[in-house]
This record gives C-alpha cells, sequence and structure tokens, in this order.
C-alpha cells in the first residue's frame, strides 16, 4: 500500500532542478552567460539516458540487422524492434505494423503524398491544409496538385491564431479527399481541433493526416481515439535524436498503398521478371535503417513515460501562463497567437525592433530563440508581419529564465529603439 | 587619398577600443542608427540583396569611375553593418572594390555575423557589392 502511495506521490511531483540535472548541455555558457535554450519547438535538448543509448549501441552491438545471424545482428536487431512496439504503445496504435520509421516528420508527409497520394488523387479532387501550416506541410501536397491537376484549399486562421471553423466548412465536400492539418503550430502554439476536423471529414469520406511535429512532447497522443488515418512526428522534438521520425498508418490504408523507395528491406523476391514486396511495417523501409537514432528513441521514449508526460504539461503550462504574463507587460510588445488552446510557447513582435536584431543581442546573454517565419511563411505573411521572435519551453526550462528572457529584452529595447 | 586599407585599419583601430563584446554590438547599433535613410524610390526588388532574414537594399550610382553605395535595411544592427560596408567600399573604382579583401570584418570580430549568413547575409551582401562592381567595370570597359 504504502509502496503505491509513494510511486503516486513520485508521479505527481515535479522538480525541474533535478529535471535539468539529466540535460548535459544545460551546464554550458555562451558568451560567457549561462545557457538559457528556449528554441525547444526547432529541437529539444537531449537527456544523458539518451546520449548513453547511442554511445552504448556504437560500443557495445553495432551490427546491420534483420538479416544477420550473429549475436551482434541479434541483439541490435531486437533494440530497434523494441523501439517500434514502445512507439506503438505510446500513440496507441493498434499493431506494430502501423509504425513506419522515417527520417522525421517531413518524409513521413512526403511518404503519404508520394504513395497514397499518387495513387488516389485525381484531377478535380481536392486537398485541404490550413494557414498555419509548416512549409513541410504544403510544399508535398502543392507538387502532388500540381502533379494530378488537383486543389489546393486553405483554412483560413483569425487574428488569435484559431481556425475559422466556418470557412472549414465551406471548404470541405465530397470533392474533398485528404485534410493534411498540424496538430499544434510550430509558429503560433495553437492546438488545432483534429478531432473535429476528423469528424468533419468522415462525412464526406476524406481521409486526415495529422502533423504531430509540435504536439507528440506536449500533448497525450492516441491515433486510435483521434482517429487519423495517418500521423508522422520526430523524435528530436521529444528529447530523442535527429534523423529518425515515425510515420503511423491504419493498417489497410498501408497495405493498399504502393511502396516508396525500392531497395534493401523492402523486398519479399526480386527477378529481373519483376519483385514483390515485403510485409508491413518493412514495405516502406528501404535500405538499412538509422538504426542507432532509432534504438536511442526507445530511450528518449521511455524517459517521457518515466518521467510523466502529465507532470511535464503541467511545468510547461506554467511557464506558458508566466511567460505570457511577464511578456505583456513589456511596452510595444505584442503576442502574435493568442489561442484558448495553446503548448508552451511564446511568438512575438516588439515595436520597431526587427527579430533578428532583438536575437542577436539576446545571444549576446546566452538567451536562445528563433526568429523569422518559422518555416510558415504563408502565416506570418497573414499577420503582415516580417516574421517573430519566438521563445518555446521545454520541462527543464524555468521560471527563472523568463525572467532573464524579459531582462534581455528590456535591454534589447534600450538598445535598439 | 585614404586607401580601402587605411580606412579598413581606422576601423579596427576603432573597435579595438571596446573590451567587450556588448560595446561593440552598441556601436554598431549606434552606426546603423546614425546612417542615412535610403529613399523609398530605391527599395525596389532589383535593389534588394537576397538571402538576408532582414530586408535589404542597396542602391549603386556610377560616376567618374567611381562607384557610390547608400543602403538601408529594417535590422539596426545590419545598417550598421552596412554602414561599415559603405565607408570602406562607396566612391572607389570597380577594380578596388573587386580587389578588395574586405579583412577587417574578421580582424574586427564579427565573425559571429559572418557565422550565420543565411540569416543576415553580411556576405551577400559583400557579393552584391562586388557584383555591382563588376557590372558597373564591364558596362563601362565596352562603351
Amino acid at each position: 500500500m504504502i509502496t503505491s502511495i509513494d510511486t503516486e506521490v513520485k508521479k505527481k511531483t515535479f522538480d525541474v532542478q533535478s529535471f535539468r540535472e539529466q540535460f548535459p548541455i544545460l551546464k554550458r555558457q555562451v558568451k560567457g552567460y549561462p545557457l538559457i535554450y528556449l528554441d525547444n519547438a526547432a529541437t529539444s535538448q537531449k537527456p544523458q539516458v539518451v546520449i548513453d543509448a547511442l554511445v552504448n549501441y556504437y560500443s557495445g552491438f553495432n551490427a546491420n540487422i534483420h538479416r544477420g545471424i550473429h549475436s551482434l545482428a541479434e541483439e541490435a536487431t531486437a533494440a530497434f524492434e523494441a523501439t517500434r512496439d514502445t512507439v506503438k504503445d505510446f500513440i496507441n496504435a493498434s499493431s506494430r505494423e502501423e509504425i513506419i520509421f522515417t527520417r522525421g516528420t517531413t518524409e513521413g508527409i512526403n511518404l503519404v503524398a508520394a504513395t497514397w497520394g499518387r495513387a488516389n488523387v485525381k484531377a478535380g479532387d481536392e486537398i485541404i491544409i490550413t494557414n498555419m501550416e509548416h512549409h513541410s506541410n504544403i510544399v508535398p501536397w502543392q507538387l502532388l496538385c500540381e502533379e494530378k491537376g488537383a486543389v489546393l484549399k486553405v483554412i483560413p486562421v483569425d487574428d488569435n491564431g484559431e481556425l475559422i471553423w466556418e470557412e472549414f466548412l465551406k471548404l470541405i465536400s465530397p470533392k474533398t479527399k485528404l485534410i493534411s492539418v498540424v496538430h499544434v503550430s510550430n509558429a503560433l502554439g495553437t492546438v488545432n481541433p483534429v478531432k473535429n476536423i476528423i469528424a468533419e471529414a468522415r462525412k464526406v469520406g476524406a481521409l486526415v493526416m495529422v502533423d504531430g511535429a509540435q504536439s507528440t512532447v506536449h500533448l497525450d497522443i492516441d491515433v486510435q481515439d483521434m482517429d487519423c488515418d495517418f500521423f508522422a512526428f520526430s523524435s528530436h522534438k521529444l528529447y530523442g535524436p535527429t534523423g529518425i521520425g515515425v510515420l503511423y498508418g491504419k493498417r489497410d490504408l498501408l497495405l493498399a498503398m504502393p511502396v516508396y523507395q525500392g531497395g534493401g528491406e523492402m523486398i519479399k523476391e526480386v527477378k529481373y521478371t519483376g519483385t514483390t514486396f515485403n510485409d508491413l511495417p518493412y514495405k516502406y523501409e528501404a535500405g538499412t535503417p538509422n538504426i542507432a537514432d532509432t534504438i536511442a528513441l526507445k530511450t528518449a521514449i521511455d524517459f517521457v513515460n518515466e518521467t510523466g508526460k502529465d507532470v511535464m504539461r503541467r511545468h510547461e503550462d506554467e511557464l506558458l501562463d508566466y511567460a505570457t504574463e511577464q511578456l505583456q507587460q513589456i511596452p510595444g510588445l505584442k503576442i502574435i497567437g493568442q489561442a484558448k488552446e495553446k503548448v508552451s510557447l511564446v511568438s512575438f513582435i516588439i515595436d520597431k525592433l526587427h527579430p533578428q536584431d532583438i536575437a542577436i543581442l539576446l545571444d549576446n546573454r546566452g538567451i536562445a530563440v528563433r526568429t523569422g517565419h518559422h518555416c510558415a511563411q504563408p502565416l506570418i505573411d497573414r499577420f503582415c508581419i516580417p516574421g517573430t521572435t519566438r521563445a518555446s519551453f521545454a520541462a527543464y526550462n524555468t521560471t527563472e529564465e523568463i525572467d532573464e528572457l524579459v531582462k534581455g529584452l528590456h535591454r534589447a529595447i534600450k538598445l535598439l529603439a | 587619398m585614404s586607401t580601402i586599407r587605411d580606412i579598413e585599419k581606422e576601423i579596427v583601430e576603432e573597435f579595438g577600443l571596446f573590451d567587450n563584446n556588448d560595446d561593440k554590438y552598441e556601436y554598431i547599433i549606434d552606426l546603423g542608427k546614425k546612417l542615412p535613410v535610403l529613399d523609398d524610390q530605391y527599395k525596389t526588388d532589383d535593389n534588394k540583396v537576397r538571402g538576408c532574414q532582414s530586408s535589404v537594399w542597396l542602391q549603386a550610382d556610377y560616376k567618374d569611375g567611381k562607384i557610390f553605395f547608400s543602403a538601408d535595411s529594417d535590422s539596426v544592427l545590419v545598417k550598421g553593418l552596412i554602414s561599415m560596408l559603405v565607408r570602406v567600399l562607396s566612391g572607389r573604382t570597380p577594380d578596388e572594390i573587386i580587389g578588395a579583401p574586405l579583412d577587417f570584418i574578421k580582424e574586427v570580430g564579427l565573425t559571429s555575423f559572418l557565422a550565420q549568413t543565411r540569416s543576415n547575409g553580411l556576405l551577400s551582401m559583400v557579393k552584391q557589392i562586388k557584383n555591382y562592381a563588376l557590372a558597373f567595370k564591364l558596362k563601362h570597359s565596352t562603351t
């Protein structure tokens, strides 16, 4: 009994200082100041366990997977495939066959456009995206539409950075083949109502792809409950290594879709008269995969699960509230993106100041933020601004760091204005 | 008249007075604020320097064998950098400009600006200035 209470208490509390201890990079200095890393929406830092997982693989059991008979190959294969099981549980897919390893979210979206898209989208069909997409969820569909003579439609965004629902309802029709929507906007932090969008899509028989690049680290992901057809995310925004991501697809769709890239692993039998293809999920995984990073992705997910997404999110929400409150007090500062549902990032502009100048001066105080269009040019154009400065928080950030950000901004205003 | 190298040395000496990064940046910001504003008629797409996160416009005029530059940006820091380039290179002949190694950029310790070529494009500005010089040289050697 006592043990279970202890576990319960342990689960509910979050000690940011001991969490920070697990990230070696947070101890470094930049330009003589302690690093304050507020560019987590671009990529998160990695805990020691993830770094160790990479080192342990290369120093302990590096081997090519799946075909080797020797012990190293067996160990590497087991570790690689264990990640697939962990990912399956992490996003609650119904089977491990639905988990395809990719290089990242971008490749996941491109894979769907190149396979399902090419096989199913015809002239006159419509694909719907939103005005807050990352370029990765615009360009693949633009290319597909150009190739097929299909039409790309865009759900507009209001001044708060939320989708205009009535406009979406006007766009969706039996011509809609696919809706590809960002779960959480990287530039605004807006959480989109994907379940409602999916419910509308079902009425017209359209499929839905969800870009989970920003959401997976902050929100609980349950692809069965969400009922999306495809979901893509990247490991490196989830405390995991770069160069590895996941595409989830419903089994029936993945079975029916044509193959993506040709090569080793994805084949069953190769003859000059024709090739037959491997079963799911290997059908979409040509060539030697990114073994090391895939193995370390499991460590990253285990790390997130052990810490508890709920307690991390509670801390991140506190950071968001605190940052919003503090930043709003800065004269001339305007927050871009004030959706009711937001993750822990704040995009803003300051009167008469260029974001690039702000970022350079903050960097001189060891503070890392991002500036510009955040790979969402159409969205930034919609707000008629040259770009924003974005501070994006992870669970290892602190309110003291936000205080330093605010000080840095006051200093920048004093110097630049 | 002082050469390009002379002016570069002057700038390096001025920066030598600062013993920390903050003061260097403040000085660049100050230069940026002092750079005369470019008339809107010159802020055209043709005059825009590609490869900068901020908008940068560079206007070049050719007179008596020399090129005169005026420029502007919506970033104060970038304006400060432009101001230094204009000070060094404006009023020079095409050959002088094409041949200028511009070592002062490294000597002053502006390498962090150089490292961020994609975002603020100091190198893009230098390249554009040299392209203008080359274009004027070709134009006036054939006529």
